[in-house]
């Protein structure tokens, strides 16, 4: 059974107004005050037991983004955030720690057992076949609590585990790696994710190791007021292949809460990474009270020749979402690839696209996107293709479909090319359809049902990017659409 | 099977009536055609059989069985064996006909609480069929309707009917757009479906259509009513001297 393939099975509605994983766990846990300064940043370097470098690193940070201020250019609005008014750091406080899962407190274990994620390494051993094994490193607010398949990676000589502990046993890669794709100064939620990150994964897949099974991080919110900020960072060495797969839900509450992660990915000579997403945090109310606000920055760097990127990203959740997975194609004949399904339904907002930054010679790019809007949410393509004076023979081929749901919702595709080499050739295609009325009463007199017509034509317009996820996450992402839209007909 | 009341319908978005008082009684088994000059509300008609929210039902009744449909969603009224063959079938890009066609049997198959067909099984009855009507494997991997011919659409149709096995089938202008032998082809398929169970009401502008499909009875609507009902020589008779005479009789 694929990791989280049990959680949607057992998910019948998230309709804006009853998310599924909208319940709390009560957990004690060990909180720094509210608000942010200098010695939050101690208060978080010290709890993690980082080096002196690392603080020095987050305060670097930390001065930066005082000078900062929030970018506007996106198509979402909000309120403004009260940056002194969040946890910056918030541990479940059994959690330092556990050698084992037996340590973990079982709460925890409950709620991810609600979440579907089999933790328990003998139940993910028990039902399924070796390849198709995912290892699952799981976040827990700000702590990440267990890693499961560690050992075995570790025979295959891959490390995969949370940056913290990067942190303490690898200082040597953390050091040489981060910051290097997404510098510290990148933009106002990278850097204030520079100053305050608590935790995230870390991989590193040696030279010419292709990681044997998928890796998987979930994620989760459940303190109340708790900014999550984690920080990812994998690099795949010369020639290493790897997978790696991402979740997110996050309780249900009236407040928004705000999550900026930084997600750097490094590829070296002929190495390729597959990053997949599947974010399914909670979008608010109907009227769009509460949920997420989802200011990540990701983006990886195509560092070494014939090396390859690619983005999956399946978007159904966070009242919010401001997004641009990127690809910088430094070497030559490497590759960066883009899928995007973004669904908005009920209140939700997405800026959401990516950045393919051609600078090696003969590199290549594809997008595809598609947009899926209902209710009265605003859904936005945002795209830059550019080359470099030097990307000789760089070529793009860019696809963006937007569906309408309904006449309250909005689509915008803002794409950007900019070429400073004439051997570059950049294809731009897009379209926008809506699910007419005529469709619908075609399909209902087939004895579809509107929300199983919804689904069908939906599933229709993605099938493209649902090809792209691996195959465990493939039928639930198609699920997690469907019942994403619920409610959006009728 | 079919029993229509003194049926008035109004387009709901400006309140035009269209249909002024249908009466219309359709027996298990039996097969009736409808004709009319253009505009005279037959697609309408075809609509409201369905469910199709765009009309509002101002007066009488429509019983499917017995029972009063009205009150049915149109995919309720689908599952309960009403099936329209469209005039102008719809467009469903992306999905694949093979996969409309798994997704309308199971859908109605769940609403009947029945079992969802195997692959397998759905395979050989598409199969079956689809090799019946000329449909090409090619065809049913393409998206439903996208970039058919005319005729191709109309085929789509009567495979979608025949795997469907409704127990009404309303056939809207089937024949338009269809070659000779495509004619053939689907009357064929359509006369294979005839059963003392099912009843058929074939809605056409021409006799050829009726030389495959032989009707029991023959209408025609004109301006929203029937205004005459006869036998197959009526069709005939049409074909012959138009409709002057009975358009005259409605005003
Ligand atoms: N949704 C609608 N909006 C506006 N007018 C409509 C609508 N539906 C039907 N009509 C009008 O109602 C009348 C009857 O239309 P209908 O399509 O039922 O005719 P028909 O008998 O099927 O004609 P044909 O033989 O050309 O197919 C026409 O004048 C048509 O323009
Ligand atoms: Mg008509």
């Amino acid at each position: 059974m694929p990791a989280v393939q049990e959680t949607i099975d057992r998910v019948r509605s998230i309709d804006v107004d009853q998310y599924k994983y909208g319940f709390f766990t009560d957990i004690e846990s060990d909180k720094a005050p509210k608000g942010l300064n200098e010695d939050i940043i101690r208060f978080i370097s010290a709890k993690k037991e980082e080096p002196e470098w690392m603080l020095e690193w987050r305060l670097d940070a930390y001065r930066r983004w005082l000078t900062m201020t929030e970018p506007t250019w996106a198509r979402v609005e909000y309120p403004p955030i009260d940056f002194n008014d969040i946890y910056y750091y918030s541990a479940p406080k059994t959690a330092a720690g556990p050698k084992s899962l037996d340590e973990v407190d079982p709460e925890l274990l409950a709620t991810y057992e609600k979440l579907g994620i089999p933790l328990r390494e003998q139940e993910i051993l028990a039902g399924v076949e070796p390849k198709n094994r995912v290892a699952v490193d799981a976040v827990f607010d700000s702590v990440s609590v267990v890693t499961t398949f560690k050992e075995e990676l570790k025979k295959a000589g891959v490390i995969f585990c949370s940056i913290s502990e990067a942190m303490r046993e690898h200082p040597e890669l953390v050091r040489k790696y981060l910051g290097t794709v997404v510098p510290v100064t990148d933009n106002f939620y990278a850097t204030l994710n520079s100053a305050v990150f608590t935790d995230g994964s870390f991989v590193y897949v040696p030279e010419g190791v292709r990681c044997p099974m998928e890796l998987s991080t979930y994620f989760r919110i459940n303190e109340q007021n708790t900014g999550q900020f984690e920080r990812t960072l994998i690099i795949a060495d010369k020639g290493a292949y790897v997978s790696y797969l991402e979740g997110c839900t996050a309780p249900q509450r009236d407040e928004n809460q705000l999550h900026a992660a930084v997600v750097e990915l490094i590829a070296l000579d002929d190495a390729e990474i597959k990053y997949s997403t599947v974010q399914n945090w909670y979008p608010g109310d109907s009227e769009g009270k509460g949920g997420i606000y989802n200011f990540v920055t990701k983006r990886g760097d195509c560092r070494g020749k014939n090396s390859k990127i690619s983005w999956t990203q399946v978007e159904t959740g966070s009242a919010i979402t401001w997004k641009y997975p990127s690809c910088i194609l430094r070497g030559d004949n490497s590759r960066g690839e883009f899928y995007s399904i973004a669904v908005s339904n009920g209140c939700q907002q997405i800026d959401s696209g990516t950045k393919m930054m051609h600078l090696g010679k003969n590199t290549s790019s594809r997008i595809i996107s598609k947009g899926i809007s209902a209710g009265r949410s605003q859904n936005t393509y945002r795209g830059l293709v550019s080359a470099h004076r030097k990307a000789s023979n760089a070529r793009n081929f860019t696809q963006c479909d937007s569906l309408l749901i309904g006449q309250d919702c909005g689509a915008h595709t803002v794409p950007y090319i900019e070429s400073k080499n004439a051997t570059a050739v950049f294809e731009h295609e897009a379209t926008t359809s809506k699910i007419s009325d005529d469709q619908m009463f075609y399909c209902q007199q087939r004895g579809l049902s509107g929300e199983e017509a919804v689904a069908l034509i939906v599933n229709g317009f993605v099938k493209d990017v649902i090809q792209q996820l691996p195959m465990e996450f493939a039928v639930e992402a198609q699920k997690l659409i469907s019942i994403s839209l619920e409610g959006s007909v009728g | 099977m079919l029993e229509i009341k003194n049926l008035h319908a109004r387009i709901a978005e400006d309140g035009t009536e269209i249909l002024r008082g249908v009466d219309l009684t359709v027996k298990p088994g039996e097969v009736h055609a409808i004709m009319g000059p253009n505009g005279s509300g037959k697609s309408t008609l075809s609509y409201i059989l369905a469910g199709k929210e765009d009309y509002e039902v101002t007066e009488g009744d429509i019983l499917f069985n017995g029972e009063s449909i009205l009150e049915m969603a149109p995919e309720e009224r689908a599952s309960a064996g009403v099936f329209l063959a469209f005039q102008y079938p719809i467009e469903i890009p992306g999905v694949a006909t093979m996969t409309f066609l798994k997704s309308a049997m199971n859908a109605q198959r769940k609403a009947r609480g029945e079992e969802e067909l195997s692959t397998p099984e759905f395979m050989r009855r598409v199969k079956d069929k689809a090799g019946e009507l000329q449909v090409t494997m090619d065809m049913l991997k393409r998206p439903l309707n996208v970039g058919f011919s005319g005729g191709e659409k109309k085929r789509a149709e009567i495979l979608q009917m025949a795997l469907l096995e409704p127990s009404l089938c309303v056939l809207d202008e089937t024949d338009s757009g269809l070659d000779i032998d495509a004619l053939r082809v689907v009357a064929e398929g359509v006369n294979k479906l005839r059963s003392p169970e099912r009843s058929t009401v074939v809605i056409t502008h021409y006799q050829r259509l009726l030389d495959h499909i032989v009707p029991d009875v023959v209408h025609v609507l004109s301006k929203g009513r029937i205004v005459k009902t006869g036998g197959k020589e009526l069709a005939l008779e049409l074909e012959k001297n138009g409709y002057a005479e009975f358009v005259g009789a409605a005003a």
